[in-house]
């Protein structure tokens, strides 16, 4: 709180941002009302107040005119409001003391066509930014230490790098995945573009990597639970569920010598529960107790709840492994981490919502993620692509890019998908190359092949003899006698309709969020956007991080994108989620709540306020006063919003401050 | 601005957040809206005491927004909702003072949701402008 009574002295620096600001506002009148304000000493302007020499004028008239506060009319604060601070710090004030006017975002930008409204708008901003740098005070950030370890949310090939990366760099990790097994998305895939690389060949390293890595603690069949705590110490409790299976490790633990799972399989043979095997899309069946495929890691069968009979066979087939426990139940851990990365990828649109393309109306319509489990030689086929009605080789295949991707019709989804065209390239390949004759017709709206290698190899398929066809699939029908389908568009570049029968019809449905990820994104306070994707800082500047201090995103959990990317952008966050570990402390802002005891009648309405037990009452001077523990206030203010004593002092938010914002707008600055 | 057309002085407190980055991506894509509305920016809508708001309707404000973050999406747990209810039996004391609860108004505008912004500005605008000035300002003439 305030030592010192000396009459305000604030500065005001008003951004042109080239044209960004000044094309629409009378800069210079702002300037010169801004001078005549209550306590201004000083009112200046520059072409870009962010530049070095922008920056200067803020630190040379602290130091000329013995500022005591610093008001710059600009951009926004989510943008520049720490590069301000740091220059109101090197002219010599405590940063805390600077106020920001948001005069582009949210004034030159959004009123382009009304000059005379924004150069109005802007003086009262600074009008009410003045009024508020008036009342400011120094503040301390706060300190804290930052534990000397990070979790990783999913373990698709994102997560995976990102676990890596960080316990690589020395980093105590812990890689929670909700499945039974790492590898995501990626570990379904047969082949990538636009190597041809085979998908599991280079991600079955990283995954036994992962698995083996002394730096990393492993956690699948895995989901968090609850977050508590804040950047450097968070308290994050994981649901560990009931696997019904022991691993070596677990059985040790419980003093069964030479017990636990290794992956033999001979309860998976014993038993008699056969149900779809999601990881093939129902396409292969699967027994009650199941890995999903023979890489998986760890390499611990898994016993699906929903579906066991609790018949017991297994337990026997198991013998004196003694790994299986037809009780287990749910544990629950909790783990203290500085940082957190989450990775939680995709899911795909559900296509049958289109009903114009038959998916699960016609047996031959399949999707994209469908047809790289029938190509691949570790699928239900054994890699040998076929018609699912008959189980014929399909000699004519078209594929349809955009499925559910860039539409606005209000059932799909309007971004695209991002990867879809790719892949699309790569089966026709695929198919070329497996089956000699086969025909893939691709209908496409425009080819995206926008990475590197990329381009070069739209070509190659186009040389290899892939029929390209420019126009969305209106319709596709299936002719019941043959099975065989009938898909319906307009070539747009020839501008006539299209009639195309073939075996078979593969969809490149869109991709959306993660089914149920919404509880995870909230228990970490990461916004989304429209469509559900977690959203960055910021697009550019800040593309890893988010708006919770200490949590950071890889992969498509963020927006769609293909493997480079995802592994690029795990790379980042690693190495952002690794710097708060390595620096070993970070600076909390100050915004804490206090309690102004005098004024404090002890009534403990605020108790409930505060979503983070920050608040107690105890006894002071023989009174019952409120108490905030530091540590865990966040500074949100609720507290202060309902007490009706006004006995709370919310800093830099202070009751005051906003009364005088208030005033300063509505009266013009006579208070 | 029209000439002599009579300007509502509106102001909005806006979470830090949500509604706050919502609007600054109304200004990144260039989404335009009418330049009635002051912002003053707090980091949580759980910050608005009532008496902000009563303060400003006594100073003459013809209309006040809050706005926050989604229900479910609060950057603190649940300060919006917290304030949500504040707003709703504040409304109730509005009426009883005679000021049509509709010059008050909460709204929920996420960071990726900058075209609601705009809407949101257009709709607060345009109902404060078809109540006209504020009971208060006309008891002061």
């Amino acid at each position: 709180m305030a030592e010192e009574k000396k009459q305000p002295r604030i500065g005001v620096f008003v951004c042109h941002c080239g044209t960004n600001i000044a094309g629409t506002i009378d800069v210079e009148s702002v300037k010169d009302y801004a001078a005549t304000l209550p306590n201004v000493i000083v009112a200046d302007d520059y072409q870009y107040m962010c530049s070095t020499p922008g920056q200067a004028k803020i630190i040379d008239a602290i130091k000329d005119h013995d500022l005591t506060g610093i008001v710059v009319a600009a951009c926004t604060p989510r943008l520049h409001e720490p590069t301000f601070r740091t220059a109101t710090k090197e002219g010599g004030l405590n940063p805390f003391r600077f106020e920001m006017a948001n005069i582009r975002d949210q004034n030159s930008w959004v009123h382009m066509h009304d000059p005379e409204g924004a150069t109005a708008k802007a003086k009262d901003a600074i009008r009410i930014a003045a009024a508020k740098a008036s009342l400011l005070e120094d503040l301390y950030p706060k300190s804290v230490p930052v534990e000397h370890a990070a979790m990783v949310v999913g373990a698709g090939v994102g997560g995976i790098q990102a676990a890596l990366d960080l316990a690589n760099a020395g980093i105590k990790t812990y890689l929670v995945e909700k499945n039974p097994t790492v590898g995501g998305r990626m570990s379904q895939l047969d082949k990538t573009f636009p190597t041809l690389d085979c998908s599991q060949c280079i991600l079955t390293p990283k995954m036994v990597d992962v698995g083996r890595h002394p730096n990393i603690e492993l956690h699948t069949y895995t989901e968090v639970e609850s977050v508590d705590g804040y950047i450097g110490n968070f308290d994050i409790t994981l649901r560990k569920k009931a696997r019904g299976v022991m691993s070596q490790d677990e059985a040790t633990a419980k003093g069964i010598v030479g017990g636990g799972c290794n992956g033999c399989g001979d309860c998976a043979a014993a038993c008699p529960v056969i149900k779809p095997n999601p990881f093939e899309f129902g396409m292969a069946p699967r027994k009650a107790i199941y890995i999903f495929h023979p890489q998986v890691v760890p390499l611990v069968y898994t016993i699906d709840f929903d579906a066991c009979v609790k018949c017991g066979l297994c337990v026997e087939a198991c013998g004196e492994k003694k790994a299986i426990d037809l009780e287990m139940t749910d544990t629950f851990e909790t783990v203290k981490v500085g940082t957190v990365i989450l990775s939680t990828g995709y899911d795909m649109f559900e296509i049958e919502k289109k009903r114009e393309w038959g998916y699960k109306q016609f047996d031959n319509v399949i999707t994209s993620l469908e047809f790289e489990r029938l190509i691949c030689a570790s699928g239900p086929t054994g890699g040998h692509l076929i018609r699912p009605s008959d189980g014929e080789t399909p000699m004519k295949v078209a594929f349809v890019l955009c499925a559910g991707s860039r539409d606005n019709t209000g059932v799909g989804k309007p971004y695209c998908s991002r990867f879809c065209c790719m892949y699309s390239l790569k089966h026709a390949h695929q198919i070329m190359e497996k089956i000699p004759g086969c025909q893939p017709y691709i209908f496409y709206m425009d080819i995206r092949s926008f990475g590197k290698m990329y381009e070069e190899f739209y070509y190659r398929i186009q040389n290899e003899g892939a029929k390209f066809i420019r126009g969305r699939v209106a319709n596709v029908l299936e002719d019941a006698k043959t099975k065989n389908l009938h898909v319906y568009a307009e070539d747009t570049l020839l501008g006539r309709p299209v009639d195309l029968e073939v075996d078979m019809v593969v969809l490149a449905a869109a991709v959306q969020p993660t089914e149920n990820i919404d509880p995870v994104r909230k228990m970490f306070g990461v916004s989304c956007s429209q469509d559900g994707w977690m959203l960055e800082a910021h697009p550019k500047l800040n593309p890893c991080g988010t708006t919770t201090a200490g949590v950071f995103l890889a992969g498509v959990c963020q927006g769609p994108k293909d493997i480079p990317d995802t592994v690029a952008q795990a790379e980042g966050a690693a190495s952002a989620a690794s710097i708060p570990i390595h620096t070993g402390k970070v600076e909390l802002e100050p915004y804490f709540a206090q309690c102004l005891e005098e004024k404090c009648a002890g009534c403990g309405m605020c108790i409930s306020q505060c979503p983070y037990s920050a608040l107690d009452l105890i006894e002071k001077d023989g009174k019952q006063v409120m108490h905030v523990t530091e540590a865990k206030c966040k500074g949100c203010g609720t507290c202060g919003g309902f007490c009706p004593g006004g006995a709370i002092y919310m800093q830099h938010f202070t009751t005051p401050q906003i009364v005088a914002q208030i005033d300063a707008f509505l009266l013009g600055g006579e208070q | 601005m029209a000439e002599g057309e009579w300007q509502p002085k509106i102001i909005a407190i806006i979470c830090n957040w949500c509604s706050y980055a919502g609007a600054d991506l109304a200004g990144s894509a260039r989404t335009q809206y009418p330049p009635d509305i002051r912002a003053i920016r707090v980091m949580c809508t759980g910050r608005v005491d009532p008496l902000f708001i009563m303060k400003a309707f006594a100073d003459g404000a013809d209309g006040v927004l809050v706005s926050g973050c989604h229900f479910g999406d609060c950057h603190y747990i649940a300060g919006n909702f917290k304030c949500a209810k504040r707003m709703f039996l504040l409304k109730s004391v509005l009426k009883d003072l005679g000021i049509d609860d509709h010059r008050l108004r909460m709204t929920f505008v996420s960071a990726s949701e900058g075209a609601k912004w705009a809407m949101v500005m257009e709709d607060v605008v345009k109902t404060v402008k078809e109540l006209g000035p504020s009971p208060i300002n006309q008891l002061k003439q």
